[in-house]
């Protein structure tokens, strides 16, 4: 007896949820439920992280991840408006420079900042100053295109019209062109935090004193004095969601906002 | 102090263009063009779209850069290279085919953000100024709203006005009401009207052929970059010397004629 589409679309329906349901099913049956219970969902045990993880971690998490952010964005900024100029000379450092540290992973960076450039120029900076320098000039290279698209996306017409009211050009481009580029970009920016918020973990690699431990650090300090497996770094990836999740659901706000109205 | 507010006589400008010469790569569009407007004239551009009216405009107040060519407008010369682009722009307003107001700022806010960042008013005096003109486009009562909350017609209104509060001595009018629908044309074209009754030099783009008719001290018709015929308004609409002016005023003004050739 033949089916009509709609009867053929519920039991594929179906068929997709059993072959789901399946799948959970053998996972759960394959896996070693006492072992975990001792080396990754050993709660028990971690009460010693409180609440330090949660003052100095997490505080730290965010200090780091805002630095780094202000760095990029005013780096971002600086490059966009470079790659737009009409000087060849800025487009090409701008491209460089972008194509340069979006094409190299950040824990290189880390590791240049935190070890290179103590032995190039004999100085020992603080840890904060490499964090928010690493992770500024990484950041700084996905906002750059981030920004520049941005204001590319504001009509030429808003530059025209502000030139011919006697502004110079970056007045123009501060007072009318910025401020409309901003609204553009605040979804793309929002999920640029979060990749920052994670990026900061990359600081494990330099050594760092207890007061400046951010988030992963915790965790992984956890798993060699705390005897509960790998349960500390469930606790610090759930503190990362306590972030970054909040920060997605205001991205899509933002995005939900500008797809209203132009303002 | 409040010269800007209460001087409903305007201080007005005129222009002279000689032998403009205007070419993106090969593509010469303006073909060494001549045109005077005299302080407080109402010039009036019409044409074929391609024509060059609209690049002509533009190139008044540098939104093009000219080839070759003078432009002088109230005192400045326009085509120096040493000349103060900003400074000279402060005195030619511009009003765009799409209208181009600042969707971040009220009403209000885009007629004084230039007033007082470029010609530093206060902020009260600009709000002043502002709402003077916003008054005088009949729009005083939507000052708050963003552009997004106009008509097209209140939204060219309001970029009249915003222009009108750097007092300026020559407007540019470049399709105005093209973008419009049709019935907030009139309440455009009523604006203008009454700017050029105050006395204002006015360069306008446009189709509309009545509004020329009947506001426009002389009508200008270019046709591939050159200046075909010129004069009074009644002459060069009403009875047309060149066949080029003719055969265009034929088939803007009779809806109904169909060009097969087309």
């Amino acid at each position: 007896m033949a089916m009509t589409a709609r009867q053929r679309a519920r039991v594929s329906l179906y068929v997709q949820a059993g072959i789901f349901v399946v799948a959970i099913a053998a996972l759960i049956l394959a896996t070693d439920w006492k072992t975990m219970a001792t080396n990754v969902f050993n709660f028990g045990k971690i009460g010693p992280m409180f609440p330090d993880i949660f003052l100095v971690g997490l505080k730290n998490t965010l200090i780091y991840t805002f630095l780094g952010f202000v760095v990029g964005l005013s780096g971002g900024l600086l490059l966009a408006l470079m790659k737009l100029s009409s000087f060849p000379l800025y487009r090409w450092i701008a491209t460089g420079y972008i194509e340069f540290f979006r094409g190299i992973p950040a824990l290189l960076v880390f590791i240049a900042f935190g070890y290179g450039v103590p032995l190039a120029f004999g100085v020992q900076w603080n840890v904060t100053i490499i964090v928010m320098i690493s992770l500024g000039i990484v950041a700084s290279a996905y906002i750059a295109e981030t920004l520049r698209a941005g204001l590319q996306a504001v009509p030429k017409g808003q530059l025209e019209a502000a030139r011919s009211l006697g502004m110079p050009q970056w007045r123009a481009m501060v007072t009318i062109v910025i401020p409309q580029a901003f609204k553009i970009v605040l979804p793309p920016l929002t999920n640029e935090v979060i990749l920052l918020t994670k990026d900061s973990s990359l600081i494990y690699v330099l050594g760092l004193t207890a007061s400046q431990y951010e988030l992963t650090k915790f965790g992984r300090d956890g798993i060699s004095s705390l005897g509960a497996g790998l349960t500390p770094l469930l606790v610090a990836g759930a503190f990362y969601l306590v972030v970054t999740i909040p920060l997605s659901l205001l991205a899509r706000k933002f995005e939900s906002r500008s797809a209203r109205t132009k303002r | 102090m409040n010269d800007a507010v209460h001087s409903t006589t305007v201080h007005a400008a005129g222009v002279d263009i000689s032998d403009l010469r205007k070419s993106y790569g090969s593509n010469e569009v303006l073909k060494g063009i001549s045109l005077n407007v005299k302080p407080g004239e109402v010039v009036c551009l019409i044409g074929p779209s391609g024509s060059g009216k609209s690049t002509l405009l533009r190139c008044v107040n540098l939104l093009e850069q000219p080839n070759q060519g003078s432009i002088q407008v109230g005192g400045f010369e326009a085509t120096d290279p040493d000349v103060d682009i900003d400074k000279m722009r402060r005195k030619v307003g511009m009003v765009f085919q799409q209208f181009n107001l600042f969707p971040h700022l009220n009403a209000l806010r885009n007629c004084s953000i230039a007033q007082t960042k470029v010609l530093k008013r206060s902020q009260a005096e600009a709000d002043k100024v502002s709402m003077h003109n916003l008054e005088r486009v009949g729009l005083g009562h939507l000052a708050e709203r963003f552009p997004d909350q106009l008509s097209g017609g209140q939204q060219q209104r309001v970029a009249i006005a915003r222009a009108l509060s750097m007092n300026p001595e020559l407007m540019l009018f470049d399709e105005p009401t093209s973008a419009l629908d049709p019935e907030t044309v009139g309440d455009v074209l009523s604006v203008m009207r009454n700017l050029a009754k105050e006395g204002m030099t006015m360069l306008v783009v446009t189709h509309e052929m009545a509004f020329a008719r009947e506001v426009a001290d002389r009508v200008v018709f270019m046709d591939g970059g050159v200046v075909v015929e010129e004069g009074v308004a009644e002459q060069v609409i009403g009875s047309p010397a060149q066949p080029r002016t003719k055969e265009f005023l034929r088939r803007v003004l009779d809806p109904t004629h169909i060009n097969i050739e087309d």
